[in-house]
């Protein structure tokens, strides 16, 4: 129910307990709810900080969303919607503007909204809080702070919800698949930006996106890195570096930071799970259960950065593996296997533990990002023998995916290794 | 509560004082002369307050226990920390009781610490205590097991570096003082009565003139005075500032021994939750170069995690960098030019947190010593200024907050209106970050600068949003 007199949402009393709590309410924790739901779950409550859920392709006033949810193409608030209006039809409770800030032993959630603070205890939680990119401090670019300097989310957030522009003329800094959404982004409010701007000797995003710039007329600086953000009030200039050294200075009124992403993994920084270093997100096994096993994570805070659609299928997964714990159908977790990667070239492995034995349940894959462009043989060693192999040729940001060996026997001690040779 | 008409700049008024410069000093003097009963004007050139050197520091409510013996700054400080005592819970100032260690890293600064120790107990503070290596690892098991040893100085604490002045001059307005921004100082003369001083919008009267300009106080005295017996020399100190899961890495202030030109990279907590890692030390010809530069970033990076190694996976949320009004002499320069009615307060270097409110006691008690005298107010007012530290409960957790718009500094819709409204309203995204902390957390303002730039359109001189989109139908 709505109050009608208030300019306020007021958003709907959180229960004191539930069976499933879901922490954010993008692609996957939406699509994670709406299916437990499906499942026969009873009480699903999906707790979303901001104004209305769907998480970020709610910014992303651009197609193509919704291929494997909708079988159609959709723009991203689009495709947002038709994933709440689904899960409101599933009967899942969306509590807007609701901000979870303590997660506690056995799933406890301290929660706070235009009400103050409540606690919630469900008997299960899932957490979705997704990923954000890296914004300019922690990149380490010189330079003064002026007005102007945004990531693509603040981009699109001001663009697709507020109808205003932060700047006329930007240069967009990345070439992931997020920094083409942005280049889209700016086209749509008006905007044109100077440059793009790559350090390494080709795209990161996939090569389908290779041509975008060229046909909206910006220059692709390849090899070439910021070096420094000029202007006092706001953005005048920015001075860039390329491979031989060669400097230059180009004029803008403003500088966007793009992709970089990391899990928004802060509430479980603060808290008692373990989070990998590598990645960034939490440590799960093959069902994403947490170090405490009262939660589970899904969606991109597993590892940066999937598609929507990814993320969507992730969550219905999750949802399948909770309804099991649930119902006292998965392994305890207590006999872990680590997983474990060798050689600098490997960024993460996801999930980072396998909970034995083994059964027909969980993920059938683990996930690799590489962090250069580089060729090898990728192996999967475990209790002294190789139990697979492949040649492969990996580029940075690009999903790899080795299969679980199903016939893991616990052997006391002994962790799975992955190892590259190049 | 006073409304907003009477606290702006009234033309036909002769003010007592015009203080010039609000930064922490000036805050702090406006507060005192307030409290005293005279009628004060503070004007500043920057769109709004602590804009100049306060606005970056490394937030430490200091002893003195290493300032120079016998020195005005000593004094200034010992005088401030102890009125901050006395004053904080009125003014609902948050206090963090961390105490620092100073920690040796190698032989020759061990060899140094008996001297500093003695030095320490010259000035005033006996309650430090040395520390073996085993003692330092007990208290701070997250600290590299390369510490030597060291000295605990219980009662350096860690306080609010904007909310502080902030209280201070809305202490001042709720009796009587008046703001005027935007305004820097162009000309001025004093006709062996009063000042008349000119800004570019405005004339303003008063009797007597203090100084407060920090980095450009020397400007200002050749402005008015024709001369300056000091020089600023720009001193820049750049911090990286460490996500809030890395504040439960240590417990006390990390201060190194300190050399004879600097206090040295300083690792501590910060009231709002996060690890602070700072300053520098650049000397440098510009007083308003604020900028970062890599090189030094990765420098107090590596510095840090060889102080605290796990630092090594943690998210590092802001840099920034600061401007300290240093002079060449090693101590506060205060003068007051009775017959022209004119105080100057220069020089004050990196302690004027700890110090402000002991500098506006002595600068007031140099002025009424000279023969003035007001009514004091009463009674006295104490304004009621919303805390944002975590030591306190913040708004978030309080009914009809408007629910959170910054997600990672908890900041409500209800703690960003009230910073938007009143004589003290903020005037920049910058003074809006130092009254709320919106968009100072690890995401930059990725969530809530869409929501800023509507909730802040038309009050700002720089706006977020420069315009609307293009219409794209």
């Amino acid at each position: 129910m709505t109050n009608k007199t208030s300019t306020r949402t007021i958003p709907a009393p959180c229960p004191a307990t539930c069976d499933v709590a879901v922490i954010g309410g993008g692609p996957s924790g939406l699509a994670a709810a709406t299916r437990l739901k499906q499942l026969g779950i009873n009480s699903v409550h999906v707790l979303e900080r901001e104004s209305e859920a769907g998480g970020i392709p709610r910014h992303c006033g651009h197609p193509p969303f919704g291929m494997r949810e909708f079988k159609r193409c959709l723009t991203g608030p689009d495709y947002a919607l038709r994933l709440v209006q689904r899960a409101k039809k599933a009967g899942v409770q969306i509590h807007t503007n609701t901000s979870v800030v303590g997660l506690h032993k056995a799933g406890k959630l301290t929660v706070t909204n235009d009400m103050g603070t409540s606690e919630i205890t469900p008997k299960c939680v899932v957490i979705s809080t997704g990923v954000r990119e890296t914004p300019r401090a922690p990149r380490f670019v010189s330079g003064e702070r002026p007005l102007g300097v945004l990531t693509t989310g603040a981009l699109q957030s001001m663009i697709y919800l507020k109808k205003t522009i932060p700047f006329k003329r930007p240069v967009i800094i990345g070439t992931e698949l997020v920094s083409f959404s942005a280049l889209l982004t700016c086209r749509s409010g008006g905007i044109k930006p100077a440059a793009m701007i790559e350090p390494q000797d080709r795209i990161t995003a996939r090569s389908f996106c290779r041509p975008l710039p060229i046909l909206m007329g910006v220059p692709l600086y390849l090899n070439t890195q910021i070096v420094e953000i000029i202007g006092k009030e706001r953005v005048s200039a920015i001075r860039l570096v390329n491979a031989k050294g060669l400097e230059q200075t180009i004029t803008c009124d403003g500088v966007l930071f793009t992709g970089q992403f990391t899990p928004e993994s802060s509430l479980l920084r603060m808290a008692h799970l373990n989070v990998d270093q590598q990645c960034g997100g939490p440590i799960v096994d093959q069902f994403g259960r947490c170090s405490d096993p009262t939660y589970f994570a899904t969606g991109n805070l597993l590892r940066p950065v999937e598609t929507a659609g990814w993320c969507w299928q992730e969550g219905r997964r999750t949802a399948d593996y909770v309804a099991l714990g649930l119902a006292n159908e998965l392994p305890a977790h207590d006999q872990l296997c680590n997983v474990l990667s060798r050689g600098p070239a490997i960024k993460f492995v996801v999930p980072q533990v396998l909970s034995l034995p083994l059964g027909n349940h969980g993920a059938k894959t683990l996930q690799l990002r590489f962090s250069t462009t580089t060729t090898g043989r990728l192996s999967v060693r475990y209790g002294g023998k190789t139990v697979w192999s492949r040649n492969i040729s990996a580029k940075p940001e690009r999903r790899v995916l080795i299969p679980i060996p199903k016939d893991i026997k616990p052997i006391d001690g002994a962790s799975l290794e992955i190892n590259f040779d190049d | 509560m006073q409304n907003i008409q009477s606290t702006q700049h009234d033309q036909e008024m002769v003010y007592d004082i015009v203080i010039i410069g609000a930064g922490v000093v000036g805050c702090a003097m406006a507060r005192r002369f307030s409290i005293e009963g005279a009628s004060v004007l503070i004007i500043e050139k920057a769109a709004d307050i602590l804009d100049g050197a306060s606005k970056a520091n490394s937030a430490i409510l200091h002893t003195g226990f290493d300032a120079p013996n016998g020195s005005l700054e000593l004094s200034c400080i010992k005088a401030g920390y102890q009125e901050y005592q006395e004053i904080h819970e009125q003014l609902q100032l948050p206090i963090m009781k961390t105490g620092a260690i100073v920690v040796a890293w190698n032989a020759v600064e061990e060899a140094r610490l008996g001297r500093l120790m003695d030095h320490a107990r010259t000035n005033g503070i006996e309650d430090i205590e040395l520390l073996t290596a085993k003692q330092i690892t007990e208290k701070e098991p997250h600290l590299s097991r390369s510490a030597r040893g060291g000295f605990h100085v219980p009662r350096e604490y860690v306080i609010d570096p904007w909310t502080s002045p902030y209280a201070y001059l809305m202490q001042a307005i709720e009796n009587g003082a008046r703001v005027l921004r935007n305004a820097e100082i162009k000309s001025g003369a004093f006709d062996g009565t009063h000042w008349r001083l000119h800004t570019p919008h405005d004339t303003i009267r008063c009797r007597t003139t203090i100084n407060c300009a920090g980095l450009y106080g020397d400007h200002v005295d050749t402005t008015l005075n024709g001369k300056s017996s000091f020089e600023i020399r720009p001193r820049k100190g750049q911090f990286l500032v460490y996500d809030k899961a890395a504040n439960a890495l240590i417990s006390s202030i990390i201060l190194p021994v300190p050399s004879e030109t600097t206090k040295g990279i300083v690792v501590c907590r910060t009231i709002f939750g996060n690890l602070l890692v700072g300053p520098t030390a650049e000397e440098q010809e510009s007083r308003n170069d604020a900028s970062v530069q890599k090189g030094m970033l990765n420098f107090l990076r590596e510095k840090a995690e060889q102080m605290i190694p796990e630092l090594s996976n943690q998210t590092i949320t802001a840099t920034y960098a600061g401007i300290r009004p240093a002079t060449k002499s090693k101590d506060y320069q205060i003068q007051h030019d009775v017959d022209r009615h004119y105080i100057s307060v220069g020089g004050i270097r990196s302690t004027g947190l700890s110090a402000a409110l002991g500098i506006a006691s002595y600068v007031y008690d140099k002025y009424s010593n000279a023969g003035y005298k007001h009514n004091v107010p009463e009674p006295l007012n104490w304004p009621t200024v919303q805390p944002i530290a975590e030591t306190e409960p913040r708004d978030w957790s309080k009914p009809d907050n408007g629910g959170v718009i910054c997600h990672c500094e908890l900041v409500t819709r209800r703690e960003v209106q009230q910073a938007l409204e009143g004589p003290l309203a903020a005037n920049s995204i910058g003074g809006l970050k130092r009254r709320t902390r919106v968009t100072m957390g690890r995401c930059q303002g990725f969530y809530c600068s869409a929501q800023l730039s509507e909730m802040t359109a038309g009050k700002f001189d720089q706006p977020l949003g420069i315009g609307a989109t293009a219409d794209d139908k």
